[in-house]
């Protein structure tokens, strides 16, 4: 949007042109070669994202079910059935009660974290890079594999529980009904920072020195400059870290499929997205599974407009 | 007082890494123990207790080879497909003035905030049912087949560019695509790993695409491969901790030795530029 502004006005035409090359020129503009070179990714977008959106909503109000291909089916259409089934279900409701206390637990601990380590990384002049890679490692390494070494880490005579000795938890991280989504949080937490810092450290750069000589002229402090020059100097970042700490929650999958082995105990850790993986794939339910999947973008986007309001609106 | 204030820095950027590095250190070491050690003492290794057995243990049940080298041509794909198509994508936006462009741009916007696992359904519909192209590399890459946030580091690069070099290089009558191919692209030659890195994490690291279509194991990347041993097969294995993590170290290596070796093209203003359009 911003580069539709900021582009060149280059002369639309030129003195020796033909006019039916003129008048092409004015409906396809100035260079016609860019709809050409955009044309694949627009049908990927078209095929991958626009196309299965609509294809989503509508199955959502048929009776939609697999059947072999080529095989002439009839799939009526059912009104608000599905969704009825599903706000019936009270797995359902679990479920998103369960990314409710995931973002309770992720998003503030996120924010706080990334913004804390940004602010002394910035600063710092020996072993810059050292920190900053150690804290993207896990961020770039598969969720599969670091959840081989949590379910170690995590197990009742695990690492951590025999660290915490007496103090340990009965029954352990992973298969207690109390813990085992703080614990998904707290992983998806610790994987996801190093991407954070990186995003802070970019709106850090764009911070005036001038604020924090300004600040510390009138007398405040390394903590007050923090929290009235440094916090409201990224708000931008802040807006998008809890955009993408929403989205991840949402996603959420990969972790209480394998951590938890699926989404236990009791479906303390189940997710939507893992609901619609068992409801639809699972049991061959696609028109509920979409349903769920409809409610969930919807659950999303009041999220992310209240973020919005709340927490600053300009323009990032 | 400053000197104090920088090594409580230093104190709390420590700390930091060792949290972030500890699993992957406890990760190697317990690929290496010949039977499990969840003590304090585990932690270090211990020279009567190694063993390079998990290695063999995993590749038993999971063809380790395979998996890398299907996880590759998965990887490779979607590059392969970000670099050509997102190169062009991004070059238009940036450099080429057309109707649609503004609509365009706002699309690539707008699929960064798409929960893409949300699309997982009628995704899984329409590549496995209808095209029937589960069990295929080609399943499996097309929903990843074009990056968008490699699409508007691509597009923020080429804005960086001297808008004079285009119109010298027009008025020696260069066509578009030579343009793009000549002097563009070897400008903007870092935009290109940044790019490829930032792709890379995507379909290596993923899972629940690749494991949603690929039924059949000899076709699965290894995150799908490790991530079936672990939820059904490890309990089946004498030492299933110790296999487990083997299997993460091979999943696990090539990514991290990659953003290592070429970390200093992964920094925040790229990825800034990258996410915040």
């Amino acid at each position: 949007m911003t580069a539709v502004e900021a582009a060149p006005r280059r002369a639309a035409t030129k003195p020796d042109e033909a006019p039916p090359s003129r008048r092409r020129r004015r409906w396809l503009g100035e260079h016609p070669l860019g709809l050409l070179f955009s044309t694949p990714y627009l049908v990927f977008v078209g095929l991958i994202f626009a196309y299965p959106v609509v294809f989503a909503v509508w199955m959502s109000f048929q009776d939609y079910f697999f059947a072999a291909p080529g095989a002439e089916v009839d799939r009526p259409f059912v009104g608000f059935d599905n969704y009825i089934a599903v706000i019936e279900d009270p797995a359902v409701w679990r479920s998103f009660g369960n990314v409710g206390i995931f973002l309770l637990i992720n998003v503030p601990l996120t924010v706080g974290l990334s913004l804390l380590l940004a602010t002394a990384l910035d600063k710092v002049v020996h072993a810059r890079t050292f920190f900053r890679v150690s804290y993207y490692v896990p961020y770039v390494t598969a969720s599969v594999a670091i959840v081989a070494v949590w379910l170690f880490l995590f197990t009742s005579n695990g690492l951590v529980n025999q660290i915490l000795g007496p103090l340990a938890p009965d029954p352990s991280w992973l298969v207690n009904s109390g813990l085992a989504m703080p614990t998904i949080a707290l992983f998806v937490t610790w994987k996801g920072l190093g991407f954070y810092i990186l995003l802070y450290l970019a709106a850090l750069q764009n911070v005036g020195k001038e604020l924090y000589e300004a600040a510390s002229v009138d007398g405040a402090g390394a903590v007050r400059r923090f929290f009235s020059v440094t916090v409201p100097g990224v708000r931008p970042a802040t807006v998008l870290v809890l955009l993408l700490a929403t989205i991840t929650g949402a996603n959420l999958f990969t972790e209480p499929y394998l951590l938890t082995g699926g989404g236990g105990p009791n479906g303390a850790s189940t997710s939507p997205v893992l609901l619609i993986y068992q409801k639809g794939i699972e049991q061959g339910n696609p028109d509920v599974a979409s349903a769920i999947g409809v409610i969930l973008i919807v659950f999303v986007l009041v999220i992310a407009w209240l973020q919005r309001r709340f927490a600053g609106g300009e323009e990032s | 007082m400053t000197r104090v204030k920088a090594a409580l820095r230093y104190v709390l950027l420590a700390i930091g890494a060792i949290a972030f590095l500890f699993p992957f250190y406890y990760m190697i070491v317990g690929s290496l123990q010949a039977t499990p050690d969840p003590t304090i003492s585990g932690a270090f290794p211990d020279p009567a207790n190694l063993t390079g057995e998990n290695y063999v243990a995993i590749n038993e049940r999971v063809n380790l080879f395979q998996g890398l080298a299907n996880s590759g041509i998965f990887t490779g794909g979607v590059i392969l497909g970000t670099v050509v198509f997102g190169v062009l994508a991004g070059y238009a936006l940036a450099v080429l003035n057309w109707r649609g462009r503004g609509i365009t741009f706002a699309m690539v916007l707008l699929v960064q905030v798409v929960p893409f696992q949300l699309l997982m359904i009628p995704l899984y519909v329409m590549i496995a049912r209808d095209y029937g192209l589960s069990d295929s590399y080609l399943g499996m890459i097309l929903p990843f087949f074009i990056n968008s946030t490699a699409v508007l580091i691509f597009r923020q690069y080429f804005l960086q560019l001297p808008k004079e070099l285009f119109d010298a290089a027009r008025i020696d009558g260069a066509g578009e695509f030579r343009l793009l191919w000549t002097v563009a692209l070897p400008l903007v030659r870092p935009a290109l790993l940044t790019a490829v890195l930032l792709t890379f994490i995507g379909p290596w690291n993923e899972f629940l695409w690749p494991f949603l279509i690929t039924k059949e194991a000899a076709l699965q990347p290894l995150a799908v491969s490790l991530a079936n041993f672990i939820s059904n097969i490890a309990a089946s294995t004498s030492n299933p901790f110790g296999a487990m993590m083997a299997g993460a170290v091979v999943l696990a290596g090539p990514a991290v030795a990659l953003f290592i070796i070429f970390q200093r093209y992964f920094v925040s203003n790229d990825l800034g530029s990258g996410v915040k359009g």
